[in-house]
């Protein structure tokens, strides 16, 4: 069967994954197993420094930081499209690197245009 | 194909024109003060890239790129589209507050993104510059910031196109994983050789629903008349002309070469879809009181018209679809016009209402407005009667005598809710206080251009038809 | 083992799938999303496409999925928790969805088997997956790639201009 292919070399990934799944759940296991329970009103309460707790916890963001997602999503993109670029750079030679200076000279301009219009800025 | 070199980009030029227009434009509107400027560089860059385009005819990119006169012919559309919308804006941006140079290079890009489809050898060249047209138009339809009701429009835009985005690549890996390839000529050979099966049925419908969607075909219509309705009149101007026109243009390609020889397996959907079209356009037209919500049902039902060339295909049925999307560019961005036109400081203007009398107080505007609603019912001498006449002669043509009927039946239907408009104008008394016109030197020479090529095609289509006639090979 | 692999991924990304759209909590929902995120990474790896998976991680797992929070967060969902998840019509919801799944499944039927082309599985496993992606895309597909980063350019102005409070 074409694609039936275990990719062996991850291995140590898988390994470490089921590790550190171990690791945190085994640790809240244990936890729970050995450590005392004396609970009082008092100690269940949220803790906010000694302060009695006030409104909700829940609190709407502020629109700000949506465009520093998106923005970080844009070029987070663009930089993941380097690196194959980079990988076969040596194969491809100079129209390689000019059509990666487009693609970047692009969002550059998208970056100036972020940048005039105080995308940046924390009003 | 490891050979890379610039003369591969000679079919492009007209695309990297406009590209490059985009960019500037973006960055006019950072330092020029007044946005007019960007406007105008848009229009300058158009006139560039049109006289590039029939220079520029050949393949590219492996195939991935075609241009050919199918496509110069649809890009031809664009740019007018494009042109007449620029003009349309400039005054009504002022008028809405919201008067930014981004809008110009949207236009641009979304544009740009036609062209591509229009030119698309490729499935994935097609759906990237679908979503380039499409992700422009979502933040033009929102454009006005402050509104709410805009808004709306882009968000419901959004999700729908999005929508329709999915359906289109479930079409597209399906098509890949059948027959290996994304090429649409490939395609189409490796359906020849395979012949019909149920998957294949299964992804053209599929593929289809997109277009059906892009095209506002009914039942896929729903987000048309919302999204008109919300959007900035100009951008429904241009929405409703542009985006319709490419969907056409790639929807024409992709089924008639890429399924061309399933076509006896299709066309049944496609006339089904067409009539339901042209009902559910025509029929809840008439119920409308607002003008923009009305020329949406309108532009629904023109979509159910244009689809009848793709029924017919080949040559003739492109031809006559071609020359249909046209004639209702010109005829749909003019009937826009004089809505933007009756928009001013405060004064909506977009209730059928505020047309009452209007000949009395404004006899040119009515005038103008008469031509539009005549060319878009299809009354002769008017562009309008033409785009239809060359339609049905096609249709029947092709042996579909009886879908003739059902579109002249239809028409004569279209022809109440075009013909009040006119009613309105002409025969009732204004109400109220009397609508003052904004009218702009670049909406008096949209207008100007628009009524004239309306009337000038209507008594001598000769040019165009033939015109079409060449660029669907 | 590798059909292990496959069951025990496909199950969970389906698995978690249906949580994303069952949770009440949206912000739940958007953590089950990250973790189906991650399987469908694991679904890359099996077809040999490490590049793929990476970018899953990357910017699926790490960028998107700090856009949903994000938007989660500024729309405040507290009323929305208690609304019930589930609209009813589950004949005419169920009956889309199992159409949609025999479409695909039927679809599946037809599909090509064994790859074609020069980009074989051998010769993709020759030159490694990220040479090969490389390769094709920045020969083969360098149209795409730049109508890309226009795509991009339109995404950075839209969202600047539709959600900056107070524009320049």
């Amino acid at each position: 069967m074409p694609g039936s292919y275990l990719p062996s070399s991850y291995l140590p990934v898988l390994i470490f994954l089921v590790i550190s799944l171990v690791f945190g759940l085994g640790a809240l296991v244990m936890g729970g197993m050995f450590r005392l329970r004396r609970p009082y009103a008092e100690k269940l309460r949220p803790y906010e420094s000694g302060v009695t707790p006030v409104g909700e916890p829940r609190q709407r963001f502020s629109v700000r930081f949506y465009v520093i997602a998106m923005l970080f999503v844009v070029f987070d993109v663009e930089v993941i499209f380097l690196y194959p670029w980079a990988v076969v750079f040596d194969r491809i030679g100079l129209f390689a690197f000019i059509e990666m200076v487009i693609f970047i000279f692009i969002l550059l301009v998208g970056y100036v245009y972020a940048w005039r219009k105080e995308a940046f800025v924390w009003e | 194909m490891n050979e890379i070199n610039v003369s591969m980009l000679a079919p492009l030029l007209p695309e990297v024109i406009m590209a490059s227009a985009g960019i500037l434009v973006l960055l006019v509107e950072l330092v020029a003060r007044r946005k007019e400027t960007a406007g105008l560089l848009s229009i300058a860059a158009v006139a560039v890239a049109a006289y590039y385009v029939p220079h520029s005819f050949g393949k590219s990119f492996g195939g991935m790129f075609v241009s050919d006169g199918y496509s110069a012919f649809f890009k031809f559309i664009f740019f007018i589209n494009l042109i007449l919308t620029v003009l349309l804006s400039m005054r009504y941006l002022v008028i809405e507050k919201s008067n930014h140079g981004e809008y110009y290079s949207l236009v641009v890009f979304s544009t740009l993104g036609m062209m591509l489809m229009a030119s698309a050898g490729d499935l994935i060249v097609l759906y990237l510059g679908l979503e380039l047209m499409a992700l422009s138009s979502y933040v033009l339809a929102g454009f006005i910031r402050h509104d709410a009701r805009s808004s709306e429009a882009a968000v419901k835009y959004f999700l729908l196109g999005a929508f329709s985005s999915a359906l289109l690549l479930y079409g597209i890996t399906l098509v890949y994983g059948l027959t290996g390839t994304t090429d649409v000529s490939l395609i189409g050979a490796a359906v020849v050789e395979k012949g019909l099966s149920t998957p294949l049925f299964l992804s053209v419908v599929f593929l289809m629903a997109a277009f059906g969607f892009k095209t506002a075909l009914a039942p896929f219509h729903m987000w048309a008349p919302d999204v008109y309705e919300g959007a900035p009149t100009s951008v429904t101007a241009f929405m409703s002309v542009g985006p319709k026109a490419a969907a056409f243009a790639a929807f024409g390609r992709v089924f008639l070469t890429g399924f061309g020889s399933l076509s006896t397996d299709w066309t049944g959907i496609l006339v089904v879809l067409s009539i339901l079209t042209m009902a559910v356009g025509n029929i809840l037209a008439i119920q409308q009181d607002n003008i923009k919500r009305m020329l949406a049902y309108s532009s629904v039902a023109h979509a159910g018209y244009a689809v009848l060339g793709i029924i017919v295909g080949g040559a003739e049925g492109l031809a006559a679809m071609m020359n249909y999307l046209f004639i209702y560019g010109f005829m749909n961005l003019g009937a826009f016009a004089v809505v933007i036109m009756l928009r001013s400081e405060g004064v909506r203007g977009e209730a059928l209402e505020d047309y009452k009398g209007l000949a009395k107080t404004h006899p040119f505007a009515a005038a103008v407005m008469l031509v539009f609603m005549f060319s878009l019912t299809g009354i002769p001498p008017t562009a309008g009667f033409i785009g239809k006449f060359y339609l049905f002669k096609a249709v029947v043509g092709a042996g579909y005598a009886w879908l003739a009927v059902v579109t002249v039946i239809f028409s004569a239907i279209s022809a109440y809710f075009y013909l009040r408009v006119v009613m309105y104008m002409y025969m009732l008394e204004p109400e109220g206080e009397a609508v003052t016109l904004s009218l702009s030197p670049s909406l008096g020479l949209a207008l100007l251009i628009t009524t004239l090529v309306v009337i000038l095609i209507g008594v001598y289509p000769s040019p165009l038809l033939s015109f079409a006639r060449l660029a669907a090979g | 083992m590798v059909e292990w692999f496959f069951g025990y991924l496909a199950g969970a990304v389906i698995l978690l799938a249906i949580l994303v759209v069952a949770s009440r909590n949206p912000v739940h929902s958007v953590l089950w999303m990250l973790l189906m995120f991650l399987h469908v990474a694991g679904l890359y790896l099996l077809l040999n496409a490490e590049f793929l998976a990476a970018t899953q991680v990357i910017v699926y797992a790490g960028a998107i999925l700090v856009l949903f929070l994000f938007v989660v967060m500024l729309l405040n969902l507290r009323e929305e928790i208690k609304i019930r998840r589930f609209t009813g019509g589950w004949l005419f919801k169920g009956l889309t969805a199992l159409g949609i799944i025999y479409v695909l499944r039927r679809g599946l039927e037809g599909f090509r088997v064994g790859f074609e082309g020069p980009w074989s599985i051998e010769a993709v496993g020759r030159a490694t997956h990220t040479r090969a992606l490389g390769q094709v895309l920045f020969t083969e597909y360098i149209l795409p790639f730049e109508i890309a980063s226009l795509l991009l350019l339109v995404a950075i102005v839209g969202a600047v201009f539709l959600s900056k409070k107070r524009l320049r």
